[in-house]
């Protein structure tokens, strides 16, 4: 849990008593000192999934300020245009049926697929760990009400759910944002019960209610800073779960509808046309797929810098290991 | 133990009636039901006629307890596309479904028991390291685009296998079931070799290997009967997940099971066949869930469930 152990404080307190184990204080305190960052370039992957979302930013904050009307602009001439330079660069991705060139459309479904995987894992990170810490530091008849009430979400399929209430409801964005929201709520709350429950018992949490700290206070400032990396690590997987749930919906065609793009239904619509031109439905697929895995490899990296027993095989470089 | 079974059966009773209820009332609090059991094109009349034959004029209690009660008799309506009993239609496509999904996971456990072992045995190694990367890819592939890329590969290209359809020739199920083991079989070889890996560090492993025993016996004998309990916790999670790709696969490929019975009727706005087919889910879920905690204790005496 914790980030960074501060053992050049324990350097000073005991004086060295031989050289040797001085220097070999020296070279602990140096290697756990490395910044975050450097913690990502010695991991290849993490550092390939950052530069991927990097770009991705830069598609939802920029594409749509310079691209948006050329993503609908309907262009007859390049109807079904293969990738390539033959139609212009707009164009370098292929067209769809309409000649609506790929690349601005992927960049505009980008914005849109983002945020709703985003708003929604956001308000499941609040709504689960807020009901998680009632569960665990209040419990009693609420704490199990709130259990058994994610029971029956959880064990219940994702697809499922967001399925009867999107048929129930209409399939708008706030919606599916809800929904899918509801659907992940469950293991944000697991996971904050499970930590508060441990966190709660001790001695600091003691001291701060001899205090005088209430509740809200206690939890505030005492548990919810100790809680957060697990849920941090969370959120990045669930950030693929949401993305690949979206687009699933999306592609059956009860999630986002048209003329509204997302990865998802640009999935669904180039389905029609895969023996004519596979890019439609290929290449937006592909882009879910870089983004998911690019969420997933982020978190997995997360999780080695955050612990403890693994974090000094990236602290470690390839030529100390090997002397 | 039977007391057990009872218990959990209450659990998963409630769960259902939570369900059941919150399915009945959200229909009825959001909207006239009448609008959403009938076509978006139905006229006054129709509606009207509608109301009163499916007792829609009366107080919401009332309709409560007699939709409670047909649902108790197993009547769940019937289908407003078919005219048959819906529940007869779930039944009817139930085989389908569990055919696939249990071959499936039977493929996963197998092959993800196999690979995560071998990445297990040296952690950190190449083969770990390839291995620990195609599954966090096979993870994160959205199902529904690999089914379509397979099909224009294997069926449009190459010509090998059938586009979509249904039947015993096992070239329908080749691609169908490939893309349905993709998701488990990352996210269960991930369980595995996290599991494996604590325990080939144990004692009793070290004492087997001080004993002579061959590499294969202590990995796939010995450890992995160890290791198996937290991948069978993940392996019944993932097939709940697998409902999630079924409904997909299903679709994309054509297969009259209860994933795309499921879709076809909300899609068509039918409501007592989306109800039945729910149900009839989350039933087989609770059981599932019931069946995998029996499984602890037949693997593991030290678990006893009172």
């Amino acid at each position: 849990m914790s980030h960074l152990i501060p053992v050049s404080d324990t350097a000073e307190v005991q004086p060295a008593e031989t050289v040797a184990a001085a220097e070999l204080q020296e070279s602990v305190r140096v290697r756990r000192h490395l910044p975050w960052w450097r913690l990502l370039l010695r991991d290849k992957f993490a550092m390939a999934s950052v530069i991927w979302f990097v770009i991705l930013l830069a598609f939802v904050f920029l594409g749509p300020l310079f691209l948006s009307e050329k993503a609908t602009a309907v262009n007859l001439a390049a109807r079904n245009a293969p990738p390539g330079f033959s139609h212009g660069f707009l164009n370098i991705l292929g067209a769809d049926p309409l000649g609506r060139p790929l690349l601005p459309r992927l960049m505009v479904g980008a914005r849109n697929t983002l945020a709703i995987a985003f708003s929604s894992v956001i308000c499941a990170l609040v709504l689960g760990s807020f009901l998680g810490m009632i569960a665990g530091y209040v419990g009693g008849i609420i704490g199990n009400l709130i259990m058994r009430l994610a029971d029956v979400i959880s064990s219940f399929p994702s697809l499922l759910l967001a399925l009867i209430v999107l048929y129930i409801l209409e399939p708008h964005v706030m919606n599916l944002v809800l929904v899918l929201a509801i659907t992940r709520t469950s293991i944000y709350l697991r996971v904050t019960r499970a930590e508060v429950l441990e966190i709660r018992e001790r001695a600091f949490v003691d001291a701060s209610r001899a205090l005088g700290g209430g509740a809200p206070h206690i939890l505030r400032r005492h548990i919810a800073p100790l809680v957060a990396p697990t849920l941090g690590t969370i959120v990045t997987v669930d950030f693929a779960a949401v993305m690949l749930a979206e687009s699933a919906l999306s592609f059956l065609g009860i999630g986002i509808q048209p003329p509204e793009i997302t990865w998802g239904l640009m999935v669904a619509q180039g389905r029609n046309y895969l023996t004519q031109a596979w890019w439609l439905a290929f290449v937006p697929g592909a882009a879910i797929m870089l983004t998911t895995l690019s969420a997933n490899l982020i978190s997995s990296w997360l999780r080695i810098i955050n612990d403890p027993a693994q974090r000094w095989r990236l602290e470690i470089s390839r030529k100390e290991a090997k002397p | 133990m039977l007391r057990y079974i009872g218990k959990r059966a209450l659990q998963s009773a409630i769960g259902l009636s939570v369900l059941i209820i919150a399915v009945f009332f959200l229909a009825r609090l959001t909207g006239d039901p009448a609008k959403l059991l009938l076509p978006i094109n139905a006229d006054q009349a129709l509606i009207d006629e509608f109301r009163a034959r499916e007792g829609l004029d009366r107080p919401v209690i009332e309709q409560f307890g007699v939709y409670i009660w047909n649902v108790l008799h197993g009547d769940f309506g019937a289908s407003l596309r078919r005219h048959r009993p819906a529940l007869d239609m779930v039944l009817e496509a139930y085989p389908v479904t569990l055919q696939l999904a249990f071959t499936a996971m039977a493929l996963v456990l197998v092959s993800a028991s196999l690979v995560g072992s071998v990445a297990a045995y040296r952690p950190g190694s190449a083969v770990d390291r390839t291995v620990t990367v195609s599954s966090l890819i096979s993870a994160s592939v959205p199902d529904f685009w690999v089914a379509i890329s397979a099909i224009l590969l294997f069926a449009v290209t190459l010509q090998w296998l059938p586009t979509s359809g249904y039947g015993s020739d096992i070239r329908f199920w080749l691609l169908p079931l490939g893309v349905l083991v993709l998701r488990p079989f990352g996210m269960l070889v991930q369980v595995v070799r996290a599991s494996m890996i604590a325990t080939l560090s144990s004692a009793f492993v070290r004492t087997a290997r001080i004993k002579g025993m061959s590499e294969g016996r202590i990995i796939y004998v010995h450890a992995l009967r160890n290791a198996l309990l937290p991948i069978i916790t993940v392996a019944a999670d993932q097939t709940v997940g697998m409902i999630n790709g079924l409904v997909i696969i299903e679709t994309i490929f054509g297969f009259p099971g209860i994933g795309k019975l499921m879709i076809d009727a909300v899609m068509a706005r039918d409501f007592p066949v989306v109800q039945a087919s729910i149900l009839v889910t989350a039933i087989a879920i609770f059981t599932l869930f019931i069946l995998v905690d029996l499984a602890y204790v037949a693997l593991d005496p030290r678990i006893r469930h009172r």
